[in-house]
């Protein structure tokens, strides 16, 4: 089992959002994560990275069979986790390629030693993939990207990264028809029995480019529902209301 | 989570320091009779000691700045403000007692003038113990020596210009530098001589509650270019030390000085510097001022552009930690049409360091085409740490095109989460953003400079957690 949570309950500073959340992803899954607002998708997703904002106050969450609570953002990153952030921060003054530069050398240090030369190439090869101009590379990390420009360099990142597990906390949000094609072509590019997702979303489209093994829904800070793929076509018809009454949160 | 490392003192690299064997050394404290003995050591013609004189009687009359940084702990009383390290000055760091060698071995100067420097002069304490030029620039008759030593050759060039762009009675300190003052550059570049590779002094107080005065004068004259770069440090001491500079600098018609400081004392240094320039008809005056180190500094250069077109510009980079006041800026005087000028300020404050922007932007009366721009940026690193934005304005013409930005940011929670997400560790990802926010001034330095600050920054940085 590569993720493994079990009767997680956070809270940010005294509000409880998680609460008793569990959840399993087997290596080569991918697994969607659908709920509405505030039930605690991105709660979940920054607290499985180690958001220092969120305290986890029970609970467990094993990664490749490890238990990571006490463990810092950048070793759970070295360990194969990867945050594709909702709103991915500015960093002005450092430019991408510095940045995915010292990233790369970090999270990629057990694939021998790093050559500059064969990096560029490939961060190039990867913006052509992504459809981003290869200028890119000399901007300011995320400083004026519009927000799919900053989604592309997420999954630009992942696709670098070559992560275990990614989490992709609503990526696909505010994207035209287009750029949602590119971001769910990354995806199914790591596709493979090495390669885990959670992507959580709010939309069916997503969803049908990546296909999902299991779908979950999460209401009030706990998943109450799992199922597969065809779980996605029956929000899509009938909503959230249905799922409440049935479990009665 | 990480264990918060703080910064210790330790982490200053150049805090080392060896015994006092100064050859001679004046008592504690200051009056006429110090003022006569320094003036008698270095030979100097009467009109020097009385101009001293002048200066020592207008430091007794002054009172201390009542604005600025807190210099309420300095006991000018128990300062030494003369000591001379060895005989004589040399041309070869061979020829140096051994330990004034090592500490510049350590510093890293012999090596830097192999690389990439024309000329250098070293001070110890109140000499300046090396001074070197590279033939070529002395064959087409630059000048770059001791003060001292120019006041002995070229008495009629000191005479000139000694004290007329920082007056003798221009504040507290800078009188203090008159009466007291040793050792320093004399430099002088003839018209239409480009001197391409930098001139470097290099500053290095060794003994406890010191004061150390140097004193520079930079006439470059028509069309000429020099670049002069100095660095300064000094071991850790308990007791209190101080340094009072004054830099005087000429731009003649079309001359273009840049002049770039390195200032990382330690942190028992009080470094209260007085620096200004002139720039005639379009001259071009650029001071690059990077403050690390210190306890408290107060040094706001300034550029008198005098003629049409002339140019002015201040670079001014300051970093305060624990226990630091960096009181820094820059002072722009318009007072011919058509002049130009911009102010940069990026400062850094952690560990409950307080880092201020004082500048000060005058036009005179009656001009025309006046244009500057001046944009400070501060960022915090933790939420014990200050910073001050003091912009004077002072304009009293119509025709001026004036623009003033200031920006105050902190280090983010979420910028350092997104980077330790991706692999980097709190203070690596601390430092990148940091080295962030200094990228676009520090790309403005020569590459050598540029990379010694980095490096600086980093030690400055080092286990900080943001």
């Amino acid at each position: 089992m590569l993720l493994q949570i079990e009767d997680l309950h956070a809270r940010i500073e005294t509000k409880e959002i998680l609460r008793g959340v569990n959840l399993r992803i087997q290596l080569g899954e991918i697994h969607a994560l659908m709920g509405p607002n505030g039930s605690g998708k991105s709660t979940l997703a920054n607290v499985l990275m180690g958001h220092p904002s969120y305290t986890v106050t029970s609970g467990r969450i094993l990664f490749d069979g490890k238990d990571i609570l006490e463990t810092d953002p950048e070793d759970r990153a070295a360990l194969g986790m990867f945050l594709a952030f909702q709103y991915p921060v500015e960093v002005p003054g450092v430019t991408v390629g510095k940045f995915l530069k010292r990233s790369t050398e970090i999270l990629r240090a057990e694939k021998g030693s790093f050559n500059v030369t064969r990096f560029i190439e490939e961060v190039r090869s990867l913006m052509d993939t992504m459809g981003m101009d290869r200028s890119f590379i000399n901007r300011y990390l995320n400083e004026g990207f519009s927000g799919g420009e900053k989604k592309r360099m997420e999954i630009l990142q992942m696709l670098l990264f070559r992560p275990k597990l990614a989490i992709l906390d609503e990526t696909d949000s505010g994207l035209d028809i287009d750029a949602l094609r590119i971001v769910a072509q990354g995806v199914n590019r790591l596709r493979g029995d090495r390669f885990s997702s959670l992507i959580i979303t709010h939309y069916q489209r997503i969803l049908e480019y990546l296909k999902p093994d299991k779908v979950h829904i999460m209401m009030d800070g706990r998943i109450v529902l799992s199922g597969g793929a065809e779980l996605v076509g029956e929000l899509e018809t009938r909503g959230y209301d249905w799922i409440r009454e049935e479990v009665q949160v | 989570m990480s264990e918060a490392l703080t910064l210790d003192i330790g982490e200053y690299k150049y805090g080392f320091a060896f015994p006092d064997r100064s050859v001679f050394k004046t008592r504690r404290g200051l009056d006429e009779e110090i003022v006569r003995t320094i003036s008698q050591l270095k030979n100097e013609p009467e009109w020097m000691l009385q101009y001293r004189l002048k200066g020592l009687h207008a430091f007794q009359r002054k009172r201390m700045p009542n604005w600025g940084a807190d210099l309420s702990d300095i006991n000018f009383d128990e300062i030494y403000y003369y000591a001379k390290p060895t005989e004589g000055r040399k041309e070869r760091w061979e020829e140096l007692p051994e330990e004034i060698r090592a500490t510049y071995d350590r510093i890293g100067i012999p090596e830097a003038e192999r690389k990439f420097l024309a000329g250098v002069g070293a001070q110890y304490d109140s000499e300046i113990v090396y001074h070197n030029i590279r033939t070529d620039l002395e064959r087409k008759g630059v000048i770059f020596c001791a003060p001292e030593d120019a006041v002995r050759d070229y008495p009629e060039l000191v005479r000139k210009y000694f004290g007329t762009v920082v007056p003798f009675n221009d504040n507290k300190f800078a009188a203090l530098n008159t009466a007291v003052w040793s050792g320093g550059s004399f430099i002088y570049v003839p018209p239409g001589v480009q001197v391409e590779i930098p001139l470097q002094a290099y500053f290095r107080i060794n003994l406890e509650s010191f004061g150390q005065f140097e004193r520079t004068l930079i006439i470059a004259d028509e069309g000429s270019f020099v670049h002069y770069i100095e660095g300064c440090t000094a071991p850790i001491y308990s007791r209190n030390s101080l340094h009072s500079a004054v830099v005087e600098i000429l731009a003649l018609k079309g001359a273009r000085v840049r002049y770039t400081t390195i200032q990382n004392w330690s942190n028992n240094v009080y470094n209260l510097v007085t620096k200004r320039a002139v720039a005639y008809e379009e001259a071009v005056v650029e001071w690059v001022d990077g403050n690390i180190g210190s306890k408290r500094t107060m040094k706001y250069p300034a550029v008198y552009l005098m003629g049409p077109k002339a140019h002015g510009e201040v670079l001014s980079i300051a970093f305060a930690g624990k226990g630091q006041e960096q009181d820094t800026g820059g002072k722009i005087v318009h007072t011919a049409s058509d002049t130009s000028s911009i102010i940069t300020s990026k400062s850094i404050s952690k560990d409950g360091g307080i880092a201020s922007y004082r500048g000060l932007i005058k036009v005179y009366p009656n001009l025309t085409g006046i244009k500057s721009h001046v944009v400070c940026d501060a960022l915090l690193l933790d939420p014990q740490s200050k910073t001050n934005t003091y912009p004077y304005i002072e304009i009293e013409s119509e025709d001026v095109s004036m623009e003033h930005e200031a920006r105050v940011s902190r280090i983010s929670e979420e910028q350092l989460f997104y980077l330790r997400s991706r692999g980097l560790s709190e203070s690596e990802a601390s430092l990148m953003i940091v080295n962030g926010f200094l990228d676009p001034l520090v790309k403005q330095l020569p590459l050598e400079y540029a990379v010694e600050l980095n490096r600086l920054i980093e030690l400055e940085m080092e286990g900080s957690v943001g």
